[in-house]
């Protein structure tokens, strides 16, 4: 049973006579619990793709099937609630609120999400508890980038989608990062679907999707991914 | 309410920005409630006196106008003396319309030996008088008896106490109430008493009568008749009672009225002219906000926040930096005006009497409210805009 599906989806983006097809028909089935990967060039549309799927951007044509839900019809406010309850987002800068404290970020989330998880718990999860009453200036960019994770883990939701998250950290903290989300998926059945340049990154996935020209040109699942260790940063 | 933490912390955690916007409706709050207090307390003067004159017409001897300004004589207590043949009492009785008459009689002490305090000695007769007898009543249940006198609130001296007034020992026997004018300052006795003192101050040089032994009064009060034209009757009195001269009191105090009016709308101009300012400087305050906190809010939008959410928070922020100025705009002017009233007083030269506590009380809550109100009001743009920002391109924006 797919929890994200695509049905001949495009987004085009109109800049006066020019047409961009950021998106151009496609179609893709993902399945839930995976580690799953999307790789592609510059310009490619990943992160197109990932927005539509975080309901912070409509398709100009086609259907997004989530959780059983078509969410490409939804209404602004609609689109609110889907994101507070169903997805997650890490993104390569982290979004951290920088005048609340690490704990008070995550527990933004319980004014907004419907079914959160406690935020202590998060931030043990992620291995930040001894720094949750630290303000995020004081944190290294990849704690910070933990508390992003434990505060999009920390409203419950089916889906995690990161785009580029490790991109801003150096080899050996994305790596932990890394190691983090592919726990989400082995321990907590969540479904992480990543975006990054990153030919290594895909080694671990579950599934490579791979875009270009805002086409998907192959979605393939890997039966035997590496584990963290294994791969060659 | 909901998010109200959110709404708090956004607050402690910015305290240059929330003292600046907590400031500013300060200083609404402040022209609001102080420039209110000011006029409640000069009309409550002007009323106070009004009701303390009593009479629509007073009676004096002709060269009294000469002597001393009424309206300083009953605003600032200055000590007039000026006497006139008692029988003009009966003359006056006698004219059409004239529906209650009564005499008093002023004395000056001396700042001198003989007297304890200098001060104005305004002798009343109990039966007839209807203007500060009503007073005495409100502080003393029975008449003014020999030697007794009431004393204005300003008067330094307590019930039971004992003035000496050229030489005779005057028992304190009631303190009146607060009215805001010169009579504040004055000191009131039966026409009996007024006689000795009369008698005193002349056997210490101070002369007032024309001929020895004559009965003299200072003025007489009058109570126009129902139905009777009070100009006319004023006209009356001028052409029928003789060495005399009528005066109407409204006269008197128009010239305080003027000044009143005169104050009350340069006060209005002041609270018009604070409010638009405040209100437009906030308004811009705001607009910046919105530049400055749209990241903020794209994070909590792309957490899946409601719009509601979201311009709530904005609302109940600018709702509570209302609160916070109104309350210090408040208590800063109480702060001013409560120990500087009499400063007012004198500087403004009119009749000056602080509200009712408990009107105090209403106004500082009503101006905390419009405090709230008009920041609220400014942060609605704000608010509209904030929980409108696509948070897929304020984040990329920040990237
Ligand atoms: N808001 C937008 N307005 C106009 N064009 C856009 C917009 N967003 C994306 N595009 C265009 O759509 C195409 C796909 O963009 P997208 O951001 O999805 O690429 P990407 O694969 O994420 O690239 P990168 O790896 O550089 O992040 C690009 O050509 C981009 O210029
Ligand atoms: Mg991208």
């Amino acid at each position: 049973m797919s929890v994200v599906e695509f049905k001949d989806v495009s987004r085009i983006y109109k800049n006066g006579e020019h047409e961009q097809k950021a998106l151009d028909h496609v179609n893709l089935a993902l399945e839930e619990g995976k580690f799953i990967v999307i790789l592609g060039p510059s310009g490619a549309g990943k992160s197109t793709l990932l927005n539509l799927l975080g309901g912070l951007d409509s398709p100009t044509k086609g259907t997004i099937i989530v959780n059983g839900k078509d969410i490409s019809t939804l209404t602004a406010n609609e689109l609110a609630d889907y994101r507070a309850a169903t997805v997650g987002f890490v993104f390569q800068s982290y979004n951290l609120i920088p005048t609340l404290t690490v704990i008070e970020n995550v527990a933004l989330v319980k004014e907004i999400a419907p079914t959160p998880l406690s935020s202590h718990d998060m931030l043990d999860a992620v291995g930040l508890l001894d720094h949750k009453h630290n303000f995020p200036s004081e944190l290294s960019g990849g704690e910070q980038q933990r508390v992003s994770i434990a505060r999009a883990l920390a409203k419950n939701p089916k889906i995690l989608l990161c785009d580029e998250p490790t991109g801003a950290l150096d080899s050996e903290t994305g790596v932990m990062v890394l190691k983090l989300l592919l726990s989400m998926a082995r321990d907590m059945g969540k479904t992480i679907i990543i975006v990054t340049h990153n030919q290594n990154i895909a080694r671990m996935a579950d599934v490579v999707v791979r875009v270009k020209n805002g086409k998907i040109q192959s979605c393939e699942s890997q039966a035997a991914p590496l584990a963290v260790e294994e791969v060659d940063w | 309410m909901k998010n109200f933490s959110l709404s708090v912390k956004n607050l402690t955690r910015k305290p240059g920005r929330t003292a600046a916007l907590a400031l500013l409706t300060a200083f609404l709050a402040l022209a609001v409630f102080g420039g209110s207090v000011v006029v409640l307390s000069l009309r409550k003067g002007l009323n106070s006196l009004e009701a303390r004159l009593g009479a629509d017409i007073i009676l004096v001897p002709d060269q009294a106008q000469s002597k001393v300004s009424f309206q300083n004589l009953f605003l600032q207590g200055t000590t007039g003396a000026f006497y006139m043949d008692a029988s003009v009492l009966e003359k006056a009785l006698e004219v059409e319309g004239v529906e209650k008459a009564a005499p008093q009689t002023f004395l000056a002490s001396l700042k001198a030996d003989c007297c304890s305090i200098k001060i104005q000695v305004i002798g009343i007769d109990p039966e007839k008088d209807f203007t500060v007898q009503p007073w005495i009543e409100r502080s003393l249940a029975r008449a003014l008896g020999d030697m007794d006198v009431a004393v204005g609130c300003k008067v330094e001296a307590d019930v039971g106490e004992i003035i000496r007034i050229y030489e005779r020992r005057c028992k304190v026997v009631a303190r009146l109430e607060a009215t805001g004018t010169g009579l504040d300052t004055a000191v009131y006795c039966s026409m009996n008493t007024m006689d000795q003192l009369l008698k005193a101050a002349e056997e210490k040089g101070v002369s007032h009568r024309m001929a020895s032994g004559d009965d003299v009064i200072s003025a007489v009060y009058i109570k126009v008749k129902d139905g009777y034209d009070i100009d006319n009757v004023n006209s009356r009195l001028n052409s029928r009672v003789r060495k005399a001269t009528a005066v109407r009191t409204r006269s008197m105090i128009t010239g305080v009225s003027d000044s009143l009016a005169g104050v009350s709308r340069t006060v209005t101009i002041l609270i018009v002219a604070v409010w638009a300012l405040a209100f437009v400087i906030l308004l811009l305050a705001f607009a910046m906000i919105i530049r400055e906190r749209s990241r903020e809010f794209a994070v909590l939008r792309l957490l899946g926040a409601s719009r509601g959410m979201l311009s709530r928070t904005v609302l109940q922020e600018s709702a509570l930096c209302g609160l916070l100025g109104g309350v210090t705009g408040v208590g800063l002017s109480a702060l001013l005006l409560f120990p500087f009233a009499q400063l007012i007083e004198s500087a403004l030269q009119l009749p000056y009497l602080m509200p009712d506590m408990i009107n105090i009380v209403w106004l500082g809550l009503g101006t905390v409210l419009l405090s709230v109100i008009v920041a609220a009001l400014s942060s609605v743009i704000a608010a509209y805009r904030l929980s409108r920002v696509d948070p897929g391109n304020a984040l990329r924006e920040g990237n």
